[in-house]
């Protein structure tokens, strides 16, 4: 009883803390899955359009960075690049999931721009508009609607990986847990008559289950915003060409 | 020289190996609708395609207002597809637009017209192609006849100098087929400029001043549409013609 009690107290206490690292996490997977989309999107555009060259360099891009674990990814930009440029945890992490992410996420809207008829490609250029923009007006909103089962498969394990930036020293949930966990126990039972000693099972269950709420909210945000975003007819019209 | 709209001049276009068209010629002038006719596979859709540069040709030359537009750098061909219109066989409407934002889309995107203005336009042009009480549905909840209509109102919402029509009736249901012709031969009495490749022959009939016969990429008669239904000179011309009246014998009679 005594040590369930010095448990809750603990996490009572840290609460701040898990509530910062909890924002950390959520800010990281915004930051890496806008970085990912932006760059996704550009080379979803030239892998299609691209010339030659062009679609083997995007290649490549995308092979290195599905073949590089995430973890190589943020070293390099922290402590590689750290030598000629101080980007800091939060950037380096948000740079090296955002890369990875891109090349997912071109995946996913290289799919999906490939299912939709050139026609519209084509309606879009007989009216004047630049290659360029007919796929930024035309293709990519119809593109991203049909991609949202995937980029949200593609959110969640990028939240997921966001644990990755501990190494680097940023206080994410997970980092956030070990520190409490290391907090000295004289520091933390402060009422006196609490004893006993931390259990790492209770902290390390309460960091997994901040992660699998961010999990159940982005899940359930992003369904509601492909219900917004929903076309009448749309999808099921795809379905039947 | 004559004031010709549009010149095209022995043009020429290859897929691979295979030979699509091969020295095609003709003029239009301001306000002429051409009806080009022909089997499928000869050409017809490349030719259009060819005229608004999504498949540029081969060799020959296209002038529009007696400029040459088959030599342009890519960055001036925005420019000319703008004064072009395209209306598609399988109607080419953005499907996750309404029908007044397909219509608006280009006034905006392409004319910078502020957007009152554009939807003022653009209500404009759905109200001419009757479509008006529709402004706010999707493609998907338009019947086909009505999805060509918007078609035809968003090329026209672009003032072009004419505009191109492939086979814009081939992929409606046979009752829908009225509502788009009607509109197309408005359009013509009100003195646009056209080229259609359709195989309505009433159409053909009542409004157009020549039709085309083409066939394996090339031009084989062309002439006023009464000359060449009643009397054409070659024989693949009268087969052909005598054919397609007899399927599409009913729309004549509108």
């Amino acid at each position: 009883m005594s040590e369930i009690n010095s448990n809750l107290f603990f996490l009572f206490k840290n609460m701040p803390l898990l509530l910062n690292a909890t924002l950390t996490a959520i800010l990281l997977t915004f930051a890496s899955i806008f970085i990912g989309m932006v760059v996704g999107i550009l080379i979803t555009f030239l892998r299609i359009y691209g010339s030659k060259i062009t679609k083997k360099i995007v290649f490549a891009y995308e092979w290195v960075l599905k073949g590089t674990p995430p973890l190589i990814v943020i070293f390099i930009f922290y402590f590689g690049l750290g030598k000629y440029l101080n980007l800091g945890p939060f950037l380096s992490a948000a740079l090296a999931l955002g890369l990875r992410s891109s090349a997912y996420q071109a995946q996913i809207y290289r799919g999906a721009v490939l299912s939709i008829t050139s026609e519209q490609t084509e309606a879009g250029l007989s009216l004047g508009l630049s290659r360029a923009k007919t796929f930024m007006i035309i293709i990519i909103p119809q593109a991203l609607r049909l991609s949202l089962p995937g980029f949200t498969n593609e959110f969640t394990i990028v939240l997921k990986d966001t644990p990755l930036a501990y190494a680097v020293g940023l206080v994410e949930i997970l980092k956030a847990g070990r520190d409490i966990l290391n907090q000295p126990l004289t520091q933390s039972i402060t009422g006196g008559d609490i004893t006993g000693t931390l259990n790492p099972f209770a902290i390390f269950l309460v960091c997994a289950l901040l992660y699998f709420l961010l999990f159940e909210v982005f899940s359930y945000l992003l369904h509601f915003l492909s219900k917004k975003y929903e076309i009448p007819g749309f999808v099921t019209d795809k379905e039947t060409k | 020289m004559e004031e010709n709209l549009l010149i095209i001049e022995n043009i020429e276009k290859a897929f691979g190996s295979q030979k699509v068209l091969d020295g095609v010629s003709f003029k239009l002038n301001k306000g002429d609708v051409k009806v080009i006719v022909g089997p499928s596979g000869t050409g017809k859709s490349t030719l259009l395609r060819c005229i608004n540069l999504l498949n540029p040709p081969d060799k020959g030359r296209i002038y529009l207002q007696n400029t040459e537009i088959t030599q342009l750098p890519h960055s001036k061909i925005p420019s000319i597809r703008q004064k072009i219109g395209m209306v598609f066989q399988h109607f080419a409407l953005f499907n996750h637009l309404s029908a007044i934002d397909n219509v608006a889309l280009g006034l905006i995107k392409v004319k910078k017209m502020n957007k009152t203005d554009a939807y003022e336009k653009a209500m404009f042009e759905l109200k001419r192609v009757g479509l008006d009480q529709h402004k706010d549905k999707y493609p998907a909840q338009l019947s086909g006849g009505q999805k060509q209509r918007v078609g035809i109102a968003r090329a026209l919402a672009m003032d072009p100098l004419l505009i191109l029509f492939d086979e814009p009736t081939s992929a409606l249901d046979p009752e829908l087929i009225g509502e788009v012709l009607q509109v197309m031969q408005n359009l013509a009495k009100e003195g646009m400029t056209m080229i259609c490749v359709t195989h309505e022959m009433g159409f053909a009939k009542s409004v157009a001043n020549e039709v085309i016969f083409m066939e394996k990429g090339k031009i084989v008669e062309q002439g006023p549409p009464l000359k060449l239904f009643t009397e054409a000179t070659h024989p693949r011309t009268r087969e052909f013609l005598s054919k397609i009246s007899e399927l599409y014998g009913e729309s004549e009679k509108k």
